[in-house]
């Protein structure tokens, strides 16, 4: 049963929300998915990338107020 | 596709610490095979117990020193966790400070000399700090 997590790594500055996400990526089983909040507009841009060049998939990415809510799947 | 990144650092300063481990970790991360050969003012601060400040380059390095900017001993930490990158101390600045590999922090691997160094980095990327 797939599992949903928010990971918080709000005011910590690049590359500290990516490392948070890739710390969780590692421990998550195959179709979890996983909503990393970050107020850092840099992450914000490079999180897709990452996802991207590892093979996971992009789910939705919006900023409420100061916080961008980063959802992806971990699909391998 | 991964790829292969060789990171020197010798520079003791927080800037040029803090850019090496940000590369070497989020590259390392992403799959590639990184390795970090540490020589000179750069190596010191890995010794067991080192306690000392960082001194910074400029202004950049005082905003590095605040709540929220991973710290770059951190980050070479993950890098080694989370990617499998590889720390290496130089054999030479060893012999010159006097102390054995079992002084540096755990993630540390083997003293490395130059010459295996140079071939291990061969066709990769070659950056240094």
């Amino acid at each position: 049963m797939s599992e949903s997590k928010i990971i918080d790594a709000r005011n910590t500055f690049c590359p500290g929300p990516l490392m948070e996400l890739i710390t969780y990526m590692k421990q998550a089983n195959v179709g979890d998915t996983l909503e990393l909040l970050s107020t850092d507009d840099g992450s914000a841009a490079d999180v897709p990338e990452w996802i991207h060049k590892v093979g996971h998939e992009m789910v939705s990415s919006e900023k409420i107020e100061e916080t961008w809510h980063i959802k992806v799947r971990k699909i391998k | 596709m991964s790829q292969k990144i060789s990171i020197v650092c010798v520079s003791g300063t927080r800037e040029k610490l803090q850019m090496a481990a940000m590369i070497a970790s989020v590259a390392a991360a992403t799959g590639d095979a990184v390795s970090v050969f540490f020589s000179m003012n750069a190596l010191t601060y890995f010794i067991k117990g080192h306690s000392a400040g960082v001194p910074t380059e400029g202004e950049f390095g005082k905003l590095l020193a605040q709540k929220g900017v991973p710290p770059f001993k951190q980050l070479f930490k993950q890098a080694v966790e989370l990617g499998d990158a590889k720390l290496l101390p130089c054999s030479m600045a060893l012999d010159l400070l006097k102390i054995t590999n079992n002084e540096l922090d755990s993630e540390f691997g083997p003293p490395t000399g130059l010459t295996r160094f140079l071939s291990q980095s061969e066709g990769g990327q070659l950056l240094t700090f």
